[in-house]
């Protein structure tokens, strides 16, 4: 993992500061998340402290800090899904999944995540799950999109 | 050493944007009308393939159609087209047969691709999948098939900005510019100086699409005469506001607008480096935006002495990564710049002094798309559309419980009665308007009676609001307004940096004072009561403060949803505090469970589920809820088999 993180450090030419951001971005991309480890050797490799980095990570919403689960859940709350009932949807996904937003399921299957607004106010509400997108949900409907995940899961 | 690809590009950027080969203008005709498809030799099947497409479930329709062909040895070309903006009808397919017109389908899912493509290729239209066919002066028109140019939500629109989006390739910058593309940046390299641009900026009127409204040219020429060495163009695409998608859009329908804007605009100030910032979660844009800006290098319209002109341009995409503060300006630099998101006080002003230090402007996605066509035709001819104060045409994004979902582009001085009632079909269902959401965030909710306000920076301030960014959210009658300015109290709050105090514990008290007045109080008597009261006193006090005292955008404009709410809906505060009513049964920790005697047969499951012993009675005996007890979960109306409990 180490080797890994200096290689994505590395193909970013000529680091500075200014490249904090995509190196954080890369890493992410490429980990699922943001670990111990990367966060210091990004700091070492501009020469900045580790709780620097840390504290321009924590303060974007983009960064994790714990690996997310098989089954990433982002339910999308911007001003229109919230008219369309978005509201219902996140507490029926907490309700069914029993974590809250930003936690993962113990077993590691699921993780559930607020996004403020995904751009396709349009089809509100939207929800998504890894790659594939919902839309005009209920939260009656949730019940079934999560038992298919876990179907999925039991069959692997 | 140069591919044969970029070689290609080149003699297209040779032959057509710099006039190479002179006298030979019907031949070069004849290559560009074939790139913008004015002849087809096979079927042509266009998919929109914007996030909303595929959010509806463009990639499934995709596969099946190159399925179908597959299967049916059918010679077609499939091309991935941005979004047209008509939302409610994605994923969108249009289809073009040789010497027809291109028509368009609604909500072609994968199993509608058979029938569909069953029908269309054998020249037959399916009626019920059909939107309209584009107006095309040499193909053949399809009969009984509405134009979609004259249908009422196209109708109004002047689409400038949004032109190519939902026609065009985005991934081909051949097609921008068969359709007129990078000309005006080749005009503007080969016949303007700085200065000339500037001019011909401010004299359009144009002014900054992102909200705040401040005339571009103007600011160009700030940047422009402040001696500095260096200089930086940021285009921001940071659109966080939750309601509005334009700039999505066009990333996602035609970047190579964008660049060419972008182009022009750093050319203006004279930057040798421009940034576009992008949300980080619109990676369908981020992906677009980079191949398009990787062709632009390839064809030498960015890069090093773009065309010859001694002029050279580095363009580079940033990710945003999912703070809404970003959009101020101050904040955007600091997050280039690699640190926390957050602004500091002005002036000075960017164009004085902003990223690393340097001059910098930042102008809004939509701002700048605007430029090339302000180029092509001349100031005047931009200036003559609009208001007064305020000139050319805006996009708007309508959402919510709206009929008609997606992005129109209409001239200023559009009512909104005529954009919400005409444009996008007014509200769902037939039900009451009840409020108008302009702005996101930072703006306000207007009244029905407000439809009249015409669509113009000043005349959207005097009505109590701004022109934002271009998101419209409408509500009706089953809208809590109460629970609007909560939502949007929330927002600020968890978007707040935490830099200056007005903004970081003022939305925090906002919000909590909004909160007690939609929760349930345990009980209603003494201490709770008080405070309650007390918090709703001074909530209207505490917002003029941190309007007033805030650091940057955000926190001045924060109490803006609340104040606004409580300026037009103050019926309903009051409502919610001295009734403890909503009327629109939203806030659910006000409703009132009460047993119907008549219907309860003391089956008992009620009170055997409730968890905080608020129903009494004995078995076989009406049951009784008694009120204080009872928190509102709601589980005794969920388990009643006989109906008998009833909401208030």
């Amino acid at each position: 993992m180490a080797d890994r993180i200096d290689e994505i450090i590395k193909k970013h030419l000529n680091v500075q500061r200014d490249s904090l951001l995509p190196l954080l971005q890369d890493i992410q991309n490429d980990q699922g998340y943001l670990s111990e480890e990367s966060i210091t050797r990004i700091a070492a490799s501009l020469g900045l402290s580790a709780s620097q980095v840390y504290g321009v990570a924590t303060f974007y919403d983009q960064f994790r800090f714990e690996p997310r689960g098989r089954f990433h859940i982002q339910i999308c709350h911007g001003t229109a899904c919230h008219i369309n009932n978005s509201a219902r949807i996140i507490q029926e996904a907490e309700r069914l999944l029993k974590i809250k937003p930003g936690q993962t399921t113990r077993d590691g299957t699921f993780s559930l995540e607020i996004v403020n607004c995904m751009g396709a106010c349009g089809l509100s509400p939207v929800m998504a799950i890894n790659d594939s997108y919902y839309h005009g949900i209920a939260a009656e409907d949730l019940k079934e999109i999560i038992e298919n995940c876990k179907v999925k899961i039991s069959r692997l | 050493m140069t591919t044969t690809s970029e070689n290609k590009l080149r003699e297209l950027t040779d032959y057509v944007l710099l006039n190479a080969a002179p006298g030979q203008d019907i031949l070069r005709e004849d290559a560009l009308s074939i790139l913008r498809r004015d002849t087809v030799d096979r079927p042509v099947i266009y998919v929109g393939s914007g996030t909303c497409g595929m959010i509806a479930g463009a990639t499934a329709t995709l596969k099946a159609i190159h399925q179908y062909l597959e299967e049916k040895h059918i010679d077609a070309e499939v091309v991935e087209v941005g979004c047209i903006g008509l939302c409610i009808h994605e994923p969108m397919v249009d289809v073009q047969l040789p010497g027809r017109r291109r028509i368009a389908f609604s909500r072609i899912t994968e199993n509608k691709v058979e029938p569909l493509l069953d029908d269309i290729l054998n020249y037959t239209v399916p009626s019920s999948y059909v939107i309209g066919q584009y107006s095309h002066p040499h193909h053949q028109a399809w009969d009984g098939v509405k134009l979609l140019a004259e249908m009422p939500y196209f109708r109004l629109q002047n689409r400038l900005v949004l032109k190519n989006c939902g026609i065009i390739n985005p991934y081909s910058i051949e097609e921008y510019i068969a359709r007129g593309g990078y000309r005006s940046l080749v005009r503007v390299l080969r016949n303007y100086s700085s200065d000339k641009v500037c001019d011909i900026v401010e004299e359009s009127g144009l002014r900054g699409r992102g909200g705040g409204g401040f005339p571009t040219g103007r600011k160009w020429k700030t940047a422009l005469n402040t001696a500095d060495e260096e200089r930086y163009l940021i285009c921001n695409g940071d659109e966080s506001d939750p309601g509005a998608f334009m700039d999505r859009a066009l990333f996602e329908g035609d970047p190579h607008k964008l660049i060419e804007g972008t182009a022009i605009a750093a050319y203006a100030i004279n930057a040798k480096k421009a940034f576009i910032y992008v949300r980080a979660e619109y990676a369908i844009a981020v992906e677009r935006l980079q191949a398009a800006i990787d062709q632009a290098y390839e064809a030498g319209l960015l890069g090093h002495n773009i065309l010859g002109s001694g002029y050279s341009l580095h363009l580079q995409v940033r990710k945003g990564a999912g703070a809404f503060v970003c959009g101020e300006e101050t904040a955007l630099i600091s997050s280039i710049e690699g640190k926390r998101g957050m602004p500091r006080p002005k002036p000075p002003f960017p164009a004085w002094r902003g990223l690393f230090g340097k001059p910098t402007i930042i102008n809004n996605v939509e701002t700048l798309a605007n430029i090339p066509a302000i180029i092509e035709h001349g100031p005047s001819w931009f200036s003559s559309m609009g208001t007064a104060g305020s000139k050319g045409t805006k996009v708007f994004a309508l959402a919510g419980k709206i009929s008609v979902t997606g992005l129109a582009e209409v001239n200023m001085g559009t009512s909104l009665k005529d954009l919400i009632y005409i444009i996008a079909g007014g509200v769902k269902e037939g039900k009451r308007l009840k409020a108008i959401q302009l702005g996101g965030p930072s703006g306000s909710c207007l009244p029905e009676k407000s439809l009249d306000v015409i669509i113009d920076y000043e005349a959207l301030r005097e009505a109590g609001t701004i022109m934002g960014s271009g998101g419209l959210v409408i509500m009706d009658e089953d809208t809590c307004m109460v629970d609007i300015a909560k939502f949007f109290a929330d927002f600020l709050q968890r978007e707040s940096c935490g830099k200056c105090i007005p903004c970081r514990e003022g939305t925090r008290r906002m919000h909590e004072i909004l909160e007690n007045i939609t929760k349930r109080p345990m009980n209603e008597s003494g201490h709770e009561t008080l405070e309650r009261f007390k918090g709703v006193m001074q909530l209207e006090n505490l917002a003029d403060v941190i309007k007033d005292t805030s650091l940057c955008g955000l926190g001045q404009t924060a109490p803006n949803p609340l104040l606004s709410a409580l300026k037009y809906f103050r019926e309903e505060f009051e409502e919610h505090i001295f009734d403890r009513k909503c009327r629109a049964g939203v806030c659910k920790d006000l409703k009132v469970y009460t047993i119907d005697v008549e219907k309860c047969t003391g089956c008992t499951a009620c009170a055997k589920k409730c968890p905080t012993t608020a129903i009494i009675g004995s078995p076989r005996v009406p049951h009784f809820i008694i009120e204080d007890k009872c928190i509102g979960c709601g589980i005794c109306f969920d388990v009643c088999k006989f109906v008998a409990v009833l909401v208030k």
